[in-house]
């Protein structure tokens, strides 16, 4: 090739391959990301159904049952305003506590009870989910703001 | 008072990086050959101050000073001597002040080493790299100084983080971060032949060991952070897709293409701006793999806590940084013509494909790395990417690139033609293909296509890598290091290949509760629970499990997984348990007490994934011993003897 043919072949092959990339990455990036939704907009409706999505919130104190000796754990997150059951089979996190945050991955049931196949706790005493950490900012933001009127 | 002296320590270093950057650039620039002079020592110095400092951080450690703020932090009185030392590197401040450590034992390895090229031109590399470090020593100290104090001192220390406490963890941050900054130095010689305006194959020959050093570094540094994933982080997964990983992954596909892409340009002097614009975008993605895990926007596993002005000034850097390097690259890279042609199957377009396809793959998980962010920024729901994204998205260029590998090894420069060693490339091709249907259907028994396809890759490139050598070896040629290097490093992708292809199609896991006596089988092992009992250690207490290991009724041993609880921040951490039989991993790791006696405990058996980690190191040796080859001293020593002309002669007189 000519110097001239072969810079030809160089850019057209770079363009035609980020072209590829860009297209194949934005199909694959619709198809497989997961969206992030607290109770509150479950309960809206903002969820899709029978979609796999990301679900944040505070494991409510006193929630956690589990039938002895079973792997099949119950629980429900909470957002403070509404709440939502969940259930997870399988090991959970280290760091899976009542009153903690927590994110888990599943989709909502045809019993309404969100069913996991991934649970994930906040990894060390100053990490959190930036996008639990804005829910639980707004939720507390609220709740002081109706708190003078309450008490 | 010795904090105080580490934090002069480092204005001294701001200073002199400083000079370093103002005489190494600007002198050649203005042809005041005097003051490159001063470049050499404000490197020495430099260094001498990070290495002060250092020296200060680390006493204050070891001495357990809780007055440091940064030291109560990420150390405890109870923390082994071995921890505190290492806990250095154990959060940001620390990190950073490591980062600025590495680059300037870097910077002055290239003092030495470039001592011998043209005195304008080695200025300028220093120079170059005089500024990287002036804007990091500067973010240090602005926003991230490890030595600020805490008044009043801290009675005790907050405590390493434990998933920190770790033997692999004390290496690996320093190797990886050798790797990411060692990409500086392949950066500022792209630098230097912009502000020079001439870039030669010399100037490839003496590039290329950095870059092949740097590269092989952070091989290992993320070979060694997946293997630590493994069995730290408790539940067996060795690559997550994690911003923080792909943020040193991308540099390296980037770089992979760099070394590949310099290699063309020393031999046939083609790619030439190709080269540079791939030196720039690896440095530019190692400090944008630091800001990504510095500036705590992205949610990940590894992130340290957010601070937003460190952020803006990370971003800000990089702007200067990335933004002023593609300047003087629009403005340079036109002067840079290649000359040469070639025909279409020539080792040079396999080289070509083999650059697109790295890039095409760097720019899948870029894509997916900062979708958040921009969805984030866009105000668009917040969203997550994660593996059922990357794994197929990324086999798309990389299935290409591994098929390609072993025909273009063997293409000759310039010429078309495979000619005699087309007959050898298909014989490969065919014991590799029979080797893969052997192994799919006669050793896993299941049909799987992706098996079969990686398993005939990654033997194939083995084979095919293996020819040259032996036949040099036959007909007793020398064997160089660059040939025997080159080999070795695509072995090791081969072995990479049919690890990774294994463990992906045939590892089987599942989580059990198991009471004491309790038997569950897994992948042709039996696994009987033994009960827990009551551990304490030097800084944590927890729980132990036995579980007694054995195949076909044959007894292997007993594993002890455990459940830990540090003490100090009352973190608790899976201590998984690891045995490799025949190839497998076997991984225990226990989990929860789940009332009536008994526990949940996940099971895995991942066939040859220590191959995946082994392999690594073999790309990374290959790598070393390819950049120690001699042509490359050789080629410094011609610069020398090139240089003895006018330049030298005034510098002499000076």
């Amino acid at each position: 090739m000519t110097p001239r043919r072969r810079r030809l072949t160089l850019v057209l092959g770079v363009l035609v391959g980020v072209a590829i990339a860009g297209g194949l990455t934005l199909r694959a990036l619709r198809a497989n990301v997961m969206f992030f939704f607290d109770p509150s907009q479950v309960a809206a409706g903002g969820a899709p159904r029978g979609e796999r999505f990301r679900l944040g919130g505070m494991v409510t104190k006193g929630s956690v049952r589990r039938a002895p000796g079973s792997l099949e754990i119950n629980f429900v997150v909470t957002d403070f305003r509404h709440n939502l059951p969940v259930r997870y089979t399988g090991v959970l996190p280290d760091l899976f506590r009542e009153g903690q945050g927590v994110v888990a991955h599943g989709r909502i049931g045809a019993d309404g009870v969100f069913v996991a196949d991934e649970v994930l706790a906040k990894h060390d005493e100053k990490y959190m989910p930036p996008e639990l950490a804005r829910a639980l900012k707004k939720e507390a933001a609220t709740a002081a703001a109706s708190a003078p009127a309450g008490s | 008072m010795l904090p105080e002296l580490g934090q002069f320590a480092l204005i001294l270093a701001l200073l002199l990086a400083g000079l370093q950057a103002f005489f190494g650039i600007a002198g050649p620039h203005l042809r005041r050959d005097r003051w490159l002079d001063a470049v050499v020592p404000a490197v020495a110095g430099q260094f001498v101050m990070v290495a002060t400092a250092i020296g200060c951080l680390v006493t204050a450690f070891v001495t357990h000073d809780f007055s440091v703020r940064y030291v109560a932090e990420n150390s405890n009185s109870a923390l082994p001597l071995f921890y505190r030392i290492t806990a250095l590197w154990g959060a940001h401040e620390g990190s950073l002040l490591l980062w600025i450590f590495i680059l300037s034992c870097w910077t002055l390895a290239v003092a030495i080493g470039a001592a011998r090229l043209p005195a304008r031109f080695s200025a300028r590399v220093l120079g170059v790299l005089g500024l990287v470090s002036f804007g990091f020593l500067l973010f240090t100290l602005a926003t991230s100084n490890p030595f600020s104090r805490l008044i009043p001192a801290a009675p005790d220390g907050h405590d390493l983080n434990p998933i920190l406490q770790d033997p692999a963890l004390a290496i690996h941050p320093p190797i990886l971060y050798t790797g990411y900054v060692g990409f500086a130095v392949a950066f500022a010689f792209a630098c230097a032949a912009m502000l020079e305006g001439r870039l030669d194959q010399a100037w490839a020959r003496w590039t290329r060991p950095w870059t092949t050093a740097a590269w092989s570094f952070l091989t290992v540094g993320i070979a060694l952070g997946s293997w630590w994933a493994y069995y730290e982080l408790g539940w067996g997964g060795f690559w997550f897709w994690d911003p923080v990983e792909n943020a040193s992954f991308m540099p390296w596909l980037v770089g992979t293409a760099l070394v590949h892409s310099l290699a063309t340009t020393d031999k046939r002097g083609l790619f030439k701006s190709w080269t540079l614009l791939l030196a720039i975008l690896a440095f530019s993605l190692s400090l944008l793999g630091t800001f990504l895990v510095r500036s705590g926007v992205l949610v990940s596993v590894h992130s340290f806590a957010a601070d937003p002005t460190r952020g803006i000034f990370i971003l800000a850097f990089l702007i200067v940084m990335i933004g002023g390097s593609l300047a003087l690259y629009a403005w340079r890279a036109p002067l840079l013509r290649s000359t040469a042609g070639f025909e279409l199957g020539a080792r040079e377009s396999f080289l070509l494909f083999n650059n697109i396809l790295l890039v095409i793959a760097a720019a899948i998980v870029f894509g997916g790395t900062m979708a958040p962010l921009i969805a984030d920024a866009l105000g668009l729901p917040t969203l997550s990417v994660g593996t059922p994204y990357f794994n197929p998205t990324f086999l798309m260029p990389i299935l290409p690139l591994l098929a390609l590998l072993p025909i273009g090894m063997h293409a000759n420069w310039k010429k078309g033609r495979l000619a005699e060693k087309r007959r050898k490339i298909l014989a490969t091709l065919a014991v590799a293909l029979v080797l893969s249907l052997a192994v799919v259907f006669g050793i896993f028994s299941q049909p799987k296509l992706l098996a079969l396809v990686g398993l005939a890759l990654g033997p194939w490139i083995i084979l095919s890598s293996l020819l040259d050598p032996i036949d040099r070896w036959r007909r007793r040629l020398t064997l160089t290091p660059s040939v025997l290097g080159m080999a070795i490093a695509h072995v090791g992708v081969g072995l990479f290949v049919i690890g990774i292809t294994v463990v992906q199609s045939f590892t089987q896991e599942h989580d059990v509760a198991l009471a004491r006596g309790d038997q569950t089988a897994l992948g042709g092992y039996e696994f009987r629970f033994d009960g827990v009992e009551n551990i304490e250690g030097p800084n944590y207490d927890g729980v132990r499990a036995s579980i007694i290991v054995s195949r076909k009724a044959v007894p292997l041993g007993t594993l002890y997984p455990e459940k830990r609880r540090y003490w100090v921040q009352g973190t608790v951490t899976t201590e998984s348990a690891i045995r490799m039989n025949r190839g497998s991993n076997l991984l225990l790791a226990l989990g929860d007490d789940l009332g009536a006696g008994r526990w949940s405990v996940r099971i895995q058996v991942r066939p040859l994934v220590n191959l995946v980690w082994l392999a690594a190191l073999i790309m990374a040796l290959g790598g070393g011993l390819a950049g120690i080859d001699r042509r490359y001293r050789l080629a410094a020593r011609n610069a020398t003897e090139l240089a003895t002309g006018a330049a030298a002669a005034k510098e002499a007189a000076g």
